[in-house]
């Protein structure tokens, strides 16, 4: 067993079965950390399944603000026997594994390069305990006491947190101190506390928040102004309305009336959760969805109409693993073709894509502005990973002189004074015409149809006509592309190689970026945060003759988009690609590219 | 869909209403169905309506789904908003238009294959949050666009054109209206306009979900022998059950009908129904009774029509989503953002 001490750098994983009520024992855990001042990310990787199965959790712990999935356990609490063996093959060599020793372990189950504590914990709490669901609470608890010797993490902190949750639960309170209690004084008098890997407070964590990426996608919502919602429950989406409904009950409602400024519909499927967006937005609300792949293959036809008809709408779509059904409660950038063009015909949407919590806050409200600016669906494209996993991440901040972009809509004055209202006309250049909303003035009435239309906004079959309709959404396009977020560029110097990536990879190519510079190996990075893509994306293409584009898709679905629009040579572009499910780790990218390195050598 | 304006000429004799708007104000462009169709009678129903209710127009949003029916909202009110969707999925549209801006009146038109088919998710969920529009199904037993397929509502032993004989049972809207909760139930024919405009008038009043099936023969691929929804057998076999009329709010109701036979409904905004019942024993306000009457008559073959039951008590979607009385889509910035404040009381657990 290494002896040498390493602070603030390592991760633990907790196996659990789904049901037992970990969940709060865990968050407890990863904030006791945050609270010490280290950065912290959680990570959950639980079943599609209601109880039973066998779920997991991670939370790394590392002073250089790494985020990403470590690809590491380095303390394992092994809370389910179903998945013992799997659990202990997966601990690092020199790590550790901690198990309820009330039951005897299977003997041929041993490795010689771990440790292993085994602590009575369901006996402790047995004794301790009286009534049986407390008693599966309880052990939860009693673990994080454990840990808590072994890591030698603040104890005031964990207090404090308990004290915040239960203050106004005296006998809550009571019973998890106790069971906290029980594991860390178990641990102390048992085993070589502290161990080698060990928390030390370091100050890191001020002005920081602890957060999921559909809690803040809701606040982004919120704070845009939405006051319809249609949607429709589908993991790992459904958390989205659940934190926007509970945001709304206490920031729109009105106290005197209880009336509350939002309309939030529970759809009775995808079809009619988007149809309702397009209505709302058709009729001046600002509206959105929530959704993840199989409601965007749902959503897709109405997604069409909305390009053609020239409506917004926002769609936060957090992906999961497909295709299909797939592993709903797996995450993966698997729909980034599918949304980039979602819906027969011609048709092509403009798409965000946050890194982590806090640009789903910032991109989520910008995607209001531009579905209202540029009169189309926005799509938001975060992850399982973002949407329901805690992350680090700098404080909100919400400028007090922030007002909405309604884009071209006529006001009643305005149309009082023309002659004659156009729905479809390019009167500015900019391939954005004026929009009118109904009730607003006799002379605003226009018809809404997916068929051929012309400029004028009314039907047409006529070759001509149609064709400069679609032509003039070409150039909207084009307008769009000099609206939408840049992309985040980082020259690290004057480098031949560089890495493209999107969404979640980010964190781990920030590391694998270190690791590599570390060994000499540099490359520039371009992270994409929209589509249409910026010229600059085309620029950074260019100016560098490898590029690695790191992706959670078999299909390297991003590079496909970058070879189709910007057409750029196509052995330039290397795919790094990750799509098992799980969050990719900085590993993972230093594996692909350094196979791609190694292969030219040998060639 | 009609892309031939209609010359708008107005005789300095035509009537005019409340607004000073004459019957032209309320028209649409040249319809593009067959001569004869059924849906233009209706449409000229809906135009009859709207200005006898003396609506203004722009304050109306009509809008459709696909199929021949989903047409016809070009066809009328020129100068309201429309929006014509896709296939089957008019109701989700409305549904969000209506939480968007509560205020308008909401005209949807759909046909027996956009409602009973490709639509009946929607239809019945509409149905179920009372959303509140007046829903016309102009309904023909038959895909006219794509030439003559038996549609949900066509009737077991129907012939259509070619001489196909349907097996299947027909989905009755009217029916599944009432054993779901719909709060405003009629049927009528496209060839009685007398029965059709108070309907749609009263219709529009209903706060909620007002459903009218109406039926309306296909001229070209379903009006011949052996068919049950051709001008002659629904002649033949219509039996109007209930009468309505639509009385304004300031008006006194005058009749001559024997009082046993009348029925007053006094709808939301003060205005009220007459019905005129054929049954003395018919009360279009007992569901269970409507369903019963319905389901005994139709057996025996007849065209059971009228205002078949009507509930002005239950709570409409705006009422069950507990939204202000202003309009959601005219709320300024100011009233929805909680603000820095908020921003950080809504942080404060994150930590």
């Amino acid at each position: 067993m290494s002896t040498q001490v390493r602070n603030n750098d390592f991760t633990i994983r907790i196996a659990n079965v789904n049901g037992t009520g970990s969940a709060s024992a865990n968050t407890l855990l990863m904030k006791a950390f945050f609270r010490m001042g280290i950065p912290v990310a959680g990570k959950n990787y639980f079943p599609s399944n209601i109880q039973g199965l066998p779920t997991w959790y991670e939370i790394r712990v590392s002073d250089e603000g790494y985020i990403c999935r470590s690809g590491r356990v380095d303390i394992m609490v092994a809370m389910n026997a179903q998945t013992y063996q799997k659990d202990l093959a997966a601990v690092s060599p020199g790590g550790y594994l901690l198990y309820d020793s009330t039951w005897p372990r299977d003997k041929q189950l041993a490795r010689e390069d771990i440790s292993v504590f085994g602590v009575p914990l369901s006996r402790m709490c047995n004794e301790r305990f009286t009534r049986a669901r407390e008693r599966v609470l309880m052990k939860n608890i009693a673990y994080v006491g454990v840990l808590a010797a072994l890591l030698d993490i603040d104890v005031e902190a964990v207090k404090t947190l308990l004290r915040e949750s239960y203050g106004a639960k005296p006998q809550l309170l009571d019973g998890n101190q106790l069971a906290f209690d029980l594991g860390y004084d178990y641990a102390r008098e048992h085993f070589p506390c502290p161990l080698p890997i060990r928390a030390r407070a370091a100050g890191k964590t001020a002005g920081h928040i602890m957060v999921d990426g559909n809690t803040t996608a809701a606040m982004g919502a919120l704070f845009a102004g939405a006051t319809v919602v249609g949607w429709y429950p589908i993991t790992p989406s459904t958390s989205v309305i659940d934190s926007f409904k509970s945001m709304a009950e206490r920031w729109r409602r009105d106290p005197q009336t209880g009336r509350q400024a939002v309309a939030i519909v529970q759809a009775e499927d995808e079809l009619a959760a988007i149809g309702m967006v397009l209505g709302a937005g058709w009729n001046g609300a600002r509206a959105f969805t929530s959704t993840s792949g199989p409601g965007i293959s749902l959503m897709s036809e109405f997604l069409g109409y909305g390009y053609f008809t020239e409506i917004p709408a926002v769609l936060i779509n957090v992906q999961r693993c497909g295709p299909s059904t797939g592993m709903p409660t797996r995450t993966q950038q698997g729909d980034i073709l599918a949304c980039a063009y979602a819906s027969h015909g011609d048709t092509r949407h403009v798409l965000l894509f946050p890194a982590n919590p806090e640009e789903a806050f910032y991109l989520t409200a910008e995607a209001f502005n531009l579905a209202e600016r540029l009169q189309t669906p926005v799509m938001v494209l975060t992850d399982l990973d973002i949407g329901m996993n805690d992350w680090m991440c700098p404080e909100l901040k919400w400028d007090a002189a922030y007002q909405p972009d309604r884009g071209k809509v006529m006001s009643a004055e305005q149309l009082e004074k023309i002659e004659k209202f156009h729905r479809y006309l390019d009167v500015d250049g900019d391939g954005i015409p004026w929009r009118s909303l109904p009730g607003v003035h006799p002379k605003g009435a226009y018809f809404t149809r997916g068929s051929g239309h012309n400029r004028w906004g009314t039907y047409t079959e006529d070759a001509a006509e149609y064709r400069d309709l679609v032509d003039r959404l070409l150039k909207k396009w084009e307008t769009a592309r000099t609206l939408v977020p840049p992309a985040l560029i980082d020259h690290a110097g004057q480098h031949r190689v560089g890495i493209v990536s999107v969404g979640t990879c980010d964190g781990a190519v920030h590391e694998a970026r270190d690791r590599l510079a570390a060994t000499g190996m540099h490359a520039n990075y371009l992270r994409v945060r929209a589509f249409p893509f910026g010229s600059e994306v085309r620029e950074f293409l260019d100016a560098h003759e490898r590029i690695y584009v790191v992706e959670q898709n078999r299909d390297a679905q991003l590079r496909s988009l970058l070879l189709i629009e910007t057409g750029v040579e196509q052995d330039k572009l290397v795919p790094v690609l990750h799509y098992d499910g799980m969050p990719v780790s900085a590993d993972d990218i230093i594996k692909g590219i350094n196979q791609d390195v190694l292969k030219g050598k040998a060639a | 869909m009609s892309y031939i304006a209609k010359p708008k000429v107005v005789h300095p004799g035509l009537p005019r209403n409340e607004l000073g708007l004459s019957m032209r104000d309320y028209e649409g462009g040249m319809s593009t169905l067959c001569a004869g169709c059924g849906h233009d009678s209706i449409t000229a129903a809906l135009v009859q309506a709207a200005f006898e209710l003396s609506l203004p127009p722009h304050r109306m949003a009509k809008l459709s789904g696909i199929g021949c029916s989903s047409k016809t909202p070009a066809y009328f009110l020129s100068a309201s908003h429309g929006f014509n969707s896709v296939h089957g999925r008019m109701a989700s549209v409305a549904t969000g238009a209506n939480a968007a801006n509560n205020e308008l009146v909401y005209v949807g038109v759909s046909g027996d294959g956009d409602t009973l088919s490709i639509g009946l998710g929607q239809f019945c969920h509409a149905i179920r949050r009372n959303l509140n529009m007046l829903y016309i199904i102009e309904n023909n037993g038959v895909y006219g666009l794509t030439k003559g397929q038996f549609s949900a509502s066509a009737d077991i032993g129907s012939k259509a054109k070619k001489g196909e004989v349907n097996r299947q049972p027909p989905i009755d809207p009217c029916l599944l209206a009432l054993s779901i909760g719909c709060t405003f139930v009629a049927r009528s024919f496209s060839g009685d306009k007398e029965q059709l405009v108070p309907l749609i008038k009263a219709a529009i009043r209903h706060r909620g979900f007002a459903m009218i099936d109406v039926i309306s023969p296909c001229v070209t691929f379903n009006n011949h022998e052996g068919s049950t929804k051709s001008y002659d057998f629904t002649r033949r076999h219509y039996q109007p059950a209930v009468y309505a009329d639509y009385v304004p709010p300031a008006q006194e109701i005058r009749s001559e009908q024997a009082a046993g036979s009348l029925q007053a409904v006094t709808m939301h905004d003060g205005s009220r129904l007459l019905l005129h019942k054929v049954g003395a024993d018919y009360d279009a306000t007992d569901r269970l009774a409507a369903f019963g009457y319905l389901s005994r008559h139709q057996a025996e073959g007849a065209i059971v029509t009228g205002l078949l039951y009507i509930d002005e008590n239950s709570p409409d979607m705006h009422e069950l989503q507990a939204t202000p009385e202003r309009p959601l889509n005219s709320l300024p910035y100011a009233e929805l953002h909680p603000g820095q404040k908020g921003l950080d009381a809504i942080q404060a657990r994150f930590r």
